[in-house]
């Protein structure tokens, strides 16, 4: 009888414990889930006022003009595109296509320019020996941190000097001989976390260095090419300083010299026309960014690369 | 087909540090030749110097009857194997083991024939269509030898490729890489190697002869066999064979060996094959000859400090004269020890002891050759 009364005492014990350590866990995942919903909460917050800026400038593009300045919200009450159209039409006898299509010509062949110089340099710096490597290298890293603004006036008159002045060759030409320091850097430093076994294997298979570089080297870097392509991409885009001081016709502006120049000659500002040119402008950056986000932290986190 | 010589060869790094102090060996055709030693001792330098990876200070490499000095790897008609693999990531493994034959400017339709060929020797067939990092260890380390072997170069050279798999993979990898050599060797093709490892047991198992190394000089050169029975100095003795030699320091007197209060009777064959009579001497003998005595004639008395439980043996650790001595006993004799003893008795054999000088390192008492 005793044995049954503590076998029983112990059951309901346990019984307890259980229902103890279940309200515990409930407890737990309450706390999760509150936490949870207060950390997006805050991340949802801090995100709208970031991107306010930008959803407001998409909802605008689409108000009429009047409306820009009348309604702070971003919600059109009467959507239009009006400003697309006209917009595009510009006040030039050019339409924004024509200023793309320029984008497009001084984008493409830098960007080839500046893969293609950047992977030999970088290439160069980590691999191999040379006289004068580390003096060479350490003006590199100064380019790296000389603001642009000290190299305009020498780098003008010297394309002055050239005739290349409103021609799209001084955009081109300094990418295209590894000016950019910066993708120089990151290359190098992507290509000393590679290990150099499989660059070993490739002479022994017969390659020479330039094969070596083609076939084994810039496979391997295409993730860090893929980031480099896009930054360049992305900056050449946004450019504005470089095409202004460097181009004069019309006929050869980009979309952010077009976007300024609807700004200049109209007296009266058409404030949708100018955003809705500016939505149009950023979109393929945007577009080309969300499409290759995977590659732009591949290429950055560039330690990971496992040999 | 070809033998490889090196000639005094050297490698000074930056003009200071001397890793390879003028080293000269041959490797006759269709040898296995092993380079061994503790790190650092220059043996992947040695290597990467025979394939061009690393430039030459001084001396003369020769494959056949070329010297190969200054070649580029790729016409040195040498191939590699490397530690971890080394195989081009973005490539499938048919096209890794094609590439070099393909650099080589061999057509598509040679290459192909060529891979389907090594693949079957290989077993790596179904393998042809996966990238590296679809492999296991042991695959990529057999699609890296089919790699080598597609080549059919004139030297395999091999660094340390078994070092990156587990115990069991190497064993079997061991075995399928000396078969791979004599099958080489019996169809007639280019079959000498160089193979650099850390590994005693890969040295003495693949071998036909192994090349000791230890800080840039080579310590000796000879078959497994003959490292193990004549090692040429201390370090060879130290480094070939497991549990390693034993040293006890002494000197000789007479016929005798003295150490601190004991004597070891050196016997006359050994006494007669000396060559010289070190004042500051050692004497060598391996644990397996050293044997424990139940007697007390002759046998040298030990304090027994430890005792290392290895399955089919035993290993005792003792203490002679305050210099420790390793001996190995069976599971049966250790079974019949009487444990409650500290002391041990252990008879060393005559006919397996050496006699070094402990200033030169040399062995004082190796046999003649032949």
């Amino acid at each position: 009888m005793t044995d049954i009364s503590q076998a029983s005492d112990v059951f309901t014990a346990g019984a307890d414990a259980l229902a103890e350590a279940r309200r515990h866990q409930r407890i737990q995942q309450r706390r999760a889930r509150i936490s949870a919903i207060l950390r997006y909460a805050v991340l949802l917050g801090v995100g709208l006022v970031m991107l306010y800026p930008l959803i407001w400038l998409v909802g605008a593009s689409f108000k009429t003009n009047a409306e820009i300045f009348a309604n702070p919200g971003f919600i059109p009450r009467e959507p239009t595109t009006e400003g697309y159209v006209q917009g595009w039409e510009t006040s030039t006898p050019y339409t924004f296509g024509r200023f793309f299509w320029n984008s497009f010509l001084i984008i493409l062949p830098k960007t080839i320019g500046t893969a293609i110089s950047c992977t030999m340099v970088a290439y160069g710096f980590a691999r191999f020996d040379f006289p004068l490597k580390k003096l060479l290298f350490t003006s590199v890293i100064a380019i790296l941190l000389l603001p642009n603004v000290v190299t305009r006036i020498p780098q003008y008159i010297l394309f002055r000097e050239l005739g290349w002045l409103d021609s799209f060759l001084p955009l081109w030409v300094p990418s295209a001989m590894a000016g950019d320091a910066f993708f120089v850097f990151m290359l190098v430093q992507f290509l000393r976390a590679i290990p150099d076994d499989m660059e070993q294997a490739a002479r022994v298979d017969g390659c020479n260095s330039w094969q070596t570089l083609l076939f084994v080297v810039v496979p391997m870097l295409a993730p860090a090419l893929i980031s480099v392509c896009l930054f360049q991409f992305m900056w050449t885009m946004n450019d504005f300083l470089g095409p202004l001081i460097y181009i004069s016709s019309v006929d050869k502006y980009p979309v952010s010299l077009a976007l300024k120049l609807s700004i200049d000659t109209t007296e009266a500002f058409e404030w949708n026309r100018i955003l809705a040119m500016s939505v149009l402008t950023i979109t393929p950056a945007l577009a080309v960014f969300f499409m290759a986000q995977k590659y732009f932290i591949e290429g950055i986190s560039a330690g990971g690369i496992k040999g | 087909m070809a033998r490889l010589q090196l000639r005094n060869l050297e490698k000074v790094y930056g003009g200071a540090f001397k890793a390879v102090h003028g080293i000269n060996l041959d490797v006759e055709e269709g040898e296995f030749m092993v380079l061994v030693g503790p790190s650092g001792c220059a043996k992947s330098t040695t290597l990467r110097m025979i394939a061009g990876l690393e430039e030459i200070t001084a001396g003369e490499i020769r494959i056949g009857d070329r010297i190969v000095n200054t070649l580029e790897p790729g016409k040195r008609g040498i191939a590699m194997v490397f530690q971890n693999y080394a195989l081009y990531p973005h490539m499938k493994v048919r096209t890794n083991l094609a590439f070099g034959l393909r650099i080589g400017g061999a057509s598509k339709a040679e290459a192909a024939k060529a891979v389907e060929e090594v693949a079957k020797i290989l077993e790596i067939e179904p393998l042809l269509d996966r990238l590296p990092k679809q492999l296991s260890g042991g695959q990529a380390q057999r699609v890296a030898l089919g790699r080598a072997l597609i080549k059919k170069p004139d030297v395999f050279l091999f660094d340390e490729p078994l070092s990156n798999l587990d115990a069991k993979l190497r064993a079997s990898m061991r075995v399928r890489i000396t078969d791979l050599h004599k099958r080489l060797k019996r169809e007639g093709m280019a079959s000498t190697v160089v193979y650099v490892t850390h590994d005693q047991t890969e040295a003495m198992t693949m071998g036909d002869r192994i090349c000791v190394m230890k800080d840039g000089h080579i310590m000796q050169v000879a078959t497994p066999k003959e490292l193990y029975e004549q090692p040429a100095n201390l370090f060879v003795a130290g480094f070939i064979g497991s549990p390693e030699m034993n040293v006890i320091e002494g000197h000789v007197d007479g016929s005798d060996f003295r150490t601190g209060g004991q004597v070891i009777p050196l016997g006359e064959a050994l006494t007669s094959r000396l060559s010289a009579r070190p004042e500051r001497a050692a004497l060598g003998i391996r644990p397996q000859h050293l044997a424990l005595a139940t007697g007390i004639n002759g046998a040298l008395s030990a304090q027994l400090r430890g005792v290392e439980f290895m399955g089919h043996e035993v290993y005792l650790h003792a203490l002679l004269d305050g210099r420790e001595v390793t001996t190995v006993a069976s599971a049966a004799e250790f079974e019949r020890m009487d444990r409650s003893l500290d002391t041990i008795r252990l008879l060393p054999e005559a006919a397996n002891m050496h006699i070094f000088d402990r200033d030169s390192g040399r062995n004082v008492s190796l046999r003649a050759q032949g």
